[in-house]
């Protein structure tokens, strides 16, 4: 009889018995497909240099995982695309003129040291890529702050250098930047579109928008750290990013320069590093957004995204802490 | 106008298209029946026949031990050929009795009550407990039980639970078309027992034809309200339904008696009509056999005790693809290591799945903190929290972010990227402190 011949052959498991499609690799390869849209915008402004590091990055990033995880027997998880993806994010936040040792000891560091030595995805404390960039901003700091003309010329290897918009803004004020741009609506629409030296995958605003709102759309991120983030940048440019006055400064130009969107939309909100709580998402948001801003208005560096994610990354445990949710019912013990 | 329901929760595919337009029908008369005597939270029942006992159908083979406990009657008539310790669906033994059924369908004398409405709460209540009736839904709880709220708790609203969340379950639902008006009769019977003139039926909206039956059912009667709930799960759980049909929350920890809320599933209401009218005792109930890996799903009325092996042959067998069988939902059920466990009072379904949806052990990975599962713990937990505490051995520490609240409904697991078994963590932590 069929069923006596299947009963040796059933599956037995703890409830629940179904589960959802969602997988941890199809997070990341989606968060990997939704930066190309930014790294092909990359690509067409800085050339061959910028797709060879973005290259570099990624291929040193599977491989270092892949090295480590065989040295250690254990299972080797780079197709979950995790690593790809921390690759892609650190060759987007490297300029295109750097040499190519320089992505490839960023993502050993990213990798091996951020994220696998402690304890691989889910344990690390930093954001891999961030923690990357900032051993070589910090080890490489001519290299890593020559930034070439943007030139749409896809063939050329050598570039002209200058200096990004918030570095003009820093050193030489808004007058500078409105006489290198031309007027504002120019300025802005440079800064859109991406036309402006700064890190590979960060100018295009336009771009990093599109694959922002894909993440949205399909729940991968919610709306509470990029708001905050880019709400308290905003209103903290507004009031004091002005010369002189309060209240007197140009709020869009710090959202749509530097890696304001590239950081507030793909970098703070990484599962592992930011809070889990809604709640506490806002203010984690809140505080990278204060601490960006502190850094670019009276820092020492022109750009803060990376230090100020990097600084509430080590309170993101603490304030999903702080921000437990209520148990439901739970109004009536309190009044105990 | 927009739905009653709770906060947080998920919508898995509900699947009930497998078995909704199946009818209920009666199973063939099994030829023979292992009837548990613990099937019920609460004590076990003394057993009342011995070995080579012929007995009738009602007929009273366990007698209940305790206040919390509820009688266990024969399902069909025939003798009484063993006694012993039977594997229950939930894989634990428990001693059982096996009848088997000499055909003849003779009944015990059963108490007529033509009049039943004009009885005393405390004699109706005597019936649903001398019916042995428990919830039905799945947890088994004496249903006398919860009629009996102490005094200083006092109730004003009976809430029947035609929610029905479980994907691929549709025998709430079946009974809701077919027999609208003998389900509002128990509702009644029920708001007399605990003298309260006020009931709603709550049903997801995914049963529209449900909740026009069951609107139709109450017509004309003003303390009788049908609730139309989102479709969600658990939206049936307890303390979901209490809050989006009658918008009370059950204190953590709590009883909806301390909102004033008894709820009971359309299932029991039956049964307490039956009990009540006809003094039948609960012997048999509807149990939606369906999954992929069944040939013809179907809504089956069983005899308590009828081996879940014999339905699946009633229902044409297995399919090639069945790989699993689940006694119950596919959120909070049991899967079967044996076919021939019998189905209880509280088996509202068997299930047969397909391989695809298992996850094996080996292959969960590690929190990577996305919070989808805090994000729609209907409870308010932090369901990620307590499987990291609990994969670390943390159980004290698991006990300060709300463990013993957890009803194990299984969303979070659902939810998990990482396929993590959080439930069973959260059992294990269970397990192993005490609240």
């Amino acid at each position: 009889m069929e069923t006596a011949s299947k009963e040796h052959q059933l599956i037995v498991s703890v409830s629940p018995h179904v589960k959802s499609e969602e997988t941890t690799s199809r997070i990341m390869w989606s968060v990997t497909a939704s930066l190309l849209p930014a790294a092909v915008m990359g690509a067409y402004f800085f050339g061959p240099r910028a797709v060879i590091t973005l290259a570099l990055c990624i291929i040193t990033a599977a491989l270092s995982e892949y090295a480590y995880q065989r040295a250690l027997n254990r299972k080797v998880s780079v197709s979950d695309g995790s690593a790809i993806l921390t690759g892609l994010l650190l060759g987007m936040n490297l300029p295109a003129s750097v040499p190519f040792y320089i992505p490839i000891i960023g993502s050993f560091v990213a990798v091996v040291i951020t994220k696998q030595l402690f304890g691989g995805l889910g344990y690390n404390v930093f954001n891999p890529a961030l923690i990357g960039r900032a051993f070589l901003l910090i080890s490489f700091p001519k290299l890593m702050t020559i930034w070439t003309k943007p030139e749409a010329a896809f063939l050329k290897m050598d570039a002209v250098t200058t200096a990004t918009p918030l570095g003009i803004l820093k050193e030489e004020g808004v007058a500078k930047l409105m006489e290198v741009f031309g007027d504002k609506i120019n300025l802005y629409t440079q800064l859109f579109v991406g036309h402006r030296a700064g890190s590979i995958g960060e100018t295009s605003a336009i771009a990093l928008l599109v694959g922002a709102a894909f993440l949205l759309y399909r729940g991968y991120i919610s709306w509470h750290i990029p708001v905050s983030f880019l709400g308290t940048s905003a209103v903290i440019a507004w009031i004091f990013g002005g010369k002189g006055a309060l209240f007197a400064g140009d709020p869009i130009v710090h959202l749509i320069s530097g890696g304001m969107l590239l950081g507030a939309f793909f970098m703070a909100t990484d599962y592992v590093t930011c809070p889990s709580v809604k709640k506490g998402q806002l203010l984690f948001g809140a505080g990278c957004g204060f601490l960006t801003m502190l850094i670019r208005l009276k820092g020492g560096y022109p750009e803060g995204v990376m230090f100020a994610i990097l600084i509430m990354n080590c309170f993101a445990p603490l304030i999903d802490r702080g921000f437990r949710t209520k148990v439901f019912g739970a109004r009536k013990e309190a009044r105990k | 106008m927009a739905l009653a329901t709770f906060k947080g929760g998920i919508h898995p595919p509900d699947k009930k298209e497998l078995s909704k337009a199946k009818a209920i029908s009666p199973a063939k008369p099994p030829k023979r029946v292992v009837i548990p005597l613990a099937q019920h939270i609460g004590a076990p029942c003394t057993l009342s026949v011995s070995i080579g006992q012929e007995v009738k159908m009602g007929e009273i083979i366990g007698t209940p031990e305790g206040f919390v406990s509820a009688p266990v009657h024969a399902s069909v008539s025939g003798k009484v050929i063993a006694i012993g310790d039977f594997p229950l669906p939930t894989g634990r033994m428990a001693p059982s009795v096996v009848i088997e059924n000499d055909g003849k369908e003779e009944w015990t004398s059963l108490k007529d009550s033509p009049g039943y409405m004009k009885l005393s709460p405390d004699e109706l209540k005597g019936k649903v407990k001398d019916a042995g009736i428990v919830g039905m839904g799945g947890a088994a709880f004496p249903a006398h039980v919860k009629l009996s709220p102490p005094k200083e708790k006092p109730v004003d609203v009976v809430v029947l639970n035609g929610a029905e969340c479980e994907p691929y379950l549709t025998a709430d639902y079946r009974l809701m078309l077919e027999r609208p008006s003998d389900v509002v009769e128990g509702l009644r019977v029920l708001m007399k027992i605990v003298n309260v003139s006020k009931g709603v039926i709550g049903i997801e909206s995914n049963k529209p034809d449900a909740i026009e039956a069951m609107q139709r059912a109450v017509a004309g009667d003003s303390s009788l309200k049908v609730c139309a709930l989102e479709v969600k799960y658990p939206q049936g759980a307890e303390k979901m339904l209490i809050k989006a049909a009658v918008n009370r929350d059950v204190p953590a920890r709590g009883l909806p008696m301390d909102v004033g809320v008894v709820v009971q599933n359309i299932g029991t209401a039956l049964a307490v009509y039956e009990a009540a009218r006809y003094g039948k005792p609960l012997i048999e109930r509807v149990v939606t056999v369906t999954g992929e890996g069944i040939r013809e799903p179907r809504n089956l009325l069983v005899k308590i005790g009828s081996l879940v092996s014999d339905l699946i042959g009633e229902c044409g067998g297995f399919s090639s693809e069945a790989a699993k069988v689940i006694s119950g939902g596919p959120m909070m059920g049991f899967a079967l290591y044996s076919l021939d466990v019998p189905v209880t009072k509280g088996t509202s379904g068997i299930l047969v799945l397909p391989e695809e949806g298992v996850v094996h052990a080996e292959d969960f990975g590690p929190c990577i903190r996305c919070g989808r599962c805090i994000d729609i713990c209907p409870m308010g937990l932090m369901p990620s929290m307590l499987s990291v505490l609990s994969e670390r051995g943390m159980y004290e520490e698991a006990k300060g972010y709300n463990l013993f609240d957890c009803f194990e409904c299984g969303s979070c697991t659902y939810v998990c990227p990482s396929k993590r078994p959080i439930v069973q963590l959260v059992r294990l932590a269970k397990s192993m402190t005490k609240p």
